[in-house]
Formats: C-alpha cells, structure tokens, sequence
C-alpha cells in the first residue's frame, strides 16, 4: 500500500555486490502498478528471492532486470500508462531484451493492439463476464513441470499470433500462454494461488 | 480482476461511456445518485434491468448494481443478467431489518457496506468477495469514510498484536465468526479486498483514503454531481492512482470548476444517515 520500495536494495554496498556476483542474484523486477493486482504480484515476487519494484512514473523503470504488466482493467491500465508516459520506458526495456511477463489484462496491454511487446491480438472477456470466471488445471510448456492451478477472472484469449510466437498452453481450443522470445503472456492470474513456480520460472529467466 | 482503481456511480449508459474513458475500473448502474437519492427521499430499491442492460452494452469494464439489504430476489435478477458485482447497499432502502443476503448461495461476487472492523468481518462471514467503507454517501463529505476506514484499519492492527488466546474474547466483542478473526490477525489485513465509499468528491479526498488504507475508490454523487464531470473523472483516477504523489494531485485538482456541494453531518440528524443500516 505505501509507496514504491526504497532504494536500499540498490545501494551499491561492495559487500552486497559481491555476494551477488557469487549466486545470490536478486534481480529488480518492476511490477507496473498503475491499477490492478499488482499487490500479490509484488508478494510473489519478494518470495521468489526478487526485488519487486513499483512502478507509476517513468523514472521507475530505469534499470529493471525484468518487468510484470498485472491482471486489472486493461481500458484503465492503458489509460494510466498514457496519462503517466509509461509506453516508451516500457518499450526501451523490452527493445534492451529484458524479460517482460503479461498476466490477464497484462496480456491484452502487452499485445498488438496496444504496446505490440508481442505480436498477438487478444479477445476481451473471451471466456465471459465475472459469473464465467473458472479455475482449471493446466500445464504451461516450457515454464513450470507438471499443472499448475489457473484462475481465469474475466479472461482473454489469443485470437491470432504472429510468426515465431509459439503457444504454452490451450484451454478450450485456444491459447492461453504464450510467448516470443523475452515476452511471456498469460490468460489468467498466477498471482492468485499459494503456488509460486510462475514467479520463480520468471526471476530466473531475469537473472540470465 | 477487481482491485485498485476507481468504481464511478452512473446512470445511463452516456455516463458510464465518460466514466470508462476517464479509466474508471467499473462502473455501478443506478437509477438515481445517492445525493437525488437523499433529496427525493421515498424507498429507493434495485434499478431496473433495462437500464443495467444498458449500461453492460455500453461499456467494456465490469458492471456493478445494488440491491437492498437482505432482498436476495434483486440479488437472484442481478445474477439472472450476469452483472460482475452485486453491492448490497445501505443507500437502497432496507427489505431485512435482521438479515443479510446469503451471500454464499450466489455466483456473483458481492461487495458490502462496512463502519467497523466487526461488521465487515460478519459481511465476509456471509460471503462477500469485497468490503467498501460505508461512509455517508451523497454528502460530498468524507468525514464518515475516514472514521469507518481508520475504524477498520485500526481494527486489523489491533487484533495482530493479540495472542492466540485473546483471540476467541476478540472474536465475542467484534461479533464476529472466530475462522475469520484468527485469519485475519495472522494475515495482518482482510482476506479480501478493502475499498474506500461514501463521501468522496474530490482527488486529494480520493488520495487521502488511499493513504489511510484504501485499495481503490467508489465515487458516487461526487462525480456527475459537480460540474465538469469528465475533468472530475480524471483528475479522481488519476489521483487515486498517484496518491502519495502531492505534485501530480495538485495538477491533477486545477481547473476543475466546483466541486458537489457538501453536507455537514451534523445537518443530516440521526435519520438522515444511512451508514446506521445494515447489522
């Protein structure tokens, strides 16, 4: 709820510095929180050994190793990145080729109707309005071993992809994880269940 | 997913296309604001489903609508049009003086009034996915939402320094079911998401409840009843969003003509508010 975490992580103590040169890498993630679930993202992320990083204003994105786009409304999410001039920090951290991880309405923003980090079209409440919301068990190619719980709160889906995006996951007939090269999207909330393997899957892939 | 952001109070379908263009999350369908609710007095009830339907065509973020306290059969015809949250409110007149609505026999997801830590657990003990403050709605005076939020806050605080011994006692004052007390102390907030209503109108009153706690805000009369409702609009979202940013929230209160006009809570008399409903 308070204000984005303070800058103690960044401090270059040498001591600090290398003891994360010898394995114990924290990446900063930056979770955009403009709207939405950004809270639980941030939970998340701390437990899987990263350092989650607020982000409302552009300066906020400077030197991420990875960034989330949360689940929320994805009219009011876009709305927020224009008003705040978000779009062009986030497109200098993806075209850096830093990790970047859309959930739900994460995936609508991160698709190419709006900031085309990955080329796909995306279907609004595809699944139905909130009575339609569901849970099911899937498993995510490439991401997490085994299934994984997903929960689906007014969802989209992937209508289209693009070449040399290649689909994780289908839930009835259509894709629901996707990803090309460093951006990953997800239909539904990782955040939402105990289960961390998401989160970690993705602070790995910030550290390398 | 519900949470953060502003939930705008409309009443047709014009209203709810300015409230999504200004980035409202969601919208709430009624017929009257809750300030012509005051002023017209009479039994304010469910609105009618044409106009919700309305609103759903209207709009691409979720629609939410009220119902009476304890009158689960609105509640059924909300869930009969697949409405996103079902706002079981103090501003409609009652139908159950002694009960709320079942909460778990539904699919739809409720959002419910609160004036105190107590009674908000007693509504998630009935099912609801969501607690609002109650505040005093239609008063453009955010006096009773302060009260209710510190009220619930301070509640949380306290019971997470109980031991695990105090906690049943705690329970019995708070009247509340012990699950839910326990949980509550161990987690150190509510199991589900906490917004702000009831007497916001402008954005620094917007970001003062977020700073006090608040997850989101619901704007009812504070909106449409002042009078440039789409800077309004903005300049809410944009403050509810920033809210421990005082540049951004200055600029965002410029230029946005008069805000509602406010009533003093002491002009209002006990049976002028609204926050004594529900149980």
């Amino acid at each position: 709820m308070a204000a984005s975490p303070d800058a103690a992580g960044n401090q270059t103590d040498p001591s600090t510095d290398s003891s994360a040169r010898s394995g114990a890498v924290r990446p900063r993630i930056g979770v955009l929180a403009v709207q939405g679930g950004f809270q639980r993202h941030v939970e998340h992320l701390r437990e899987a050994g990263a350092e989650p990083v607020e982000v409302r204003l552009p300066a906020e994105l400077e030197a991420l190793d990875g960034l989330i786009l949360p689940g929320g409304e994805s009219t009011t999410i876009t709305m927020g990145i224009e008003k705040a001039g978000l779009a062009k920090g986030i497109l200098a951290h993806h075209q850096a080729g830093r990790p970047t991880l859309g959930t739900c309405a994460g995936m609508i923003v991160a698709g190419r109707e709006h900031l085309g980090l990955i080329d796909i079209t995306t279907k609004r409440n595809a699944f139905g309005r909130q009575l339609s919301s569901f849970e099911d068990d899937i498993s995510v190619e490439g991401v997490v071993d085994g299934p994984i719980r997903a929960v689906f709160i007014r969802a989209p889906w992937v209508e289209s992809t693009g070449e040399g995006v290649q689909v994780l996951a289908e839930v009835r007939g259509h894709p629901v994880a996707v990803r090309q090269g460093n951006v990953t999207a997800l239909s539904f909330h990782p955040e939402l269940t105990p289960d961390n393997r998401i989160h970690q899957w993705f602070k790995e892939l910030c550290v390398a | 997913m519900l949470k953060g952001g502003v939930i705008m109070d409309v009443v047709d379908a014009d209203q709810a296309k300015i409230a999504e263009d200004a980035g409202a999350c969601a919208v709430m369908a009624l017929e009257r604001v809750p300030a012509d609710i005051r002023r017209d007095g009479g039994v304010a009830r469910m609105s009618n489903p044409r106009m919700i339907k309305e609103i759903q065509d209207a709009v691409s973020i979720p629609v939410m609508a009220k119902v009476r306290i304890g009158h689960f059969v609105e509640a059924q015809v909300l869930q009969s049009l697949s409405i996103d949250f079902i706002d079981e409110s103090e501003v409609l007149t009652p139908a159950d003086e002694t009960n709320h609505v079942d909460k778990f026999g539904f699919d739809a997801p409720f959002v419910c009034g609160a004036t105190n830590l107590g009674e908000a657990l007693r509504r998630i003990g009935e099912g609801a996915a969501m607690i609002r403050s109650k505040g005093e709605a239609g008063t453009g005076n955010v006096v009773e939402a302060v009260r209710h939020m510190r009220e619930i806050v301070g509640g949380i605080k306290r019971l997470s320094t109980l031991s695990s011994t105090e906690l049943p006692t705690a329970a019995k004052e708070l009247q509340a079911p012990l699950e839910l007390v326990r949980d509550v102390a161990t987690r150190g907030w509510l199991p589900v998401p906490v917004f702000c209503a009831g007497g916001i109108a402008t954005p620094a009153d917007a970001a003062l409840m977020m700073q006090l706690g608040a997850e989101g805000n619901f704007v009812g009369s504070g909106i449409f009843k002042s009078d440039d409702p789409e800077r309004r609009a903005k300049a809410i979202v944009e403050a509810t969003t920033h809210f421990n940013d005082a540049d951004r929230i200055a600029a965002a209160s410029e230029q946005l003509g008069e805000a509602m006009p406010g009533i003093e809570m002491a002009a209002l008399g006990e049976d002028g508010r609204l926050a004594g409903r529900g149980w």
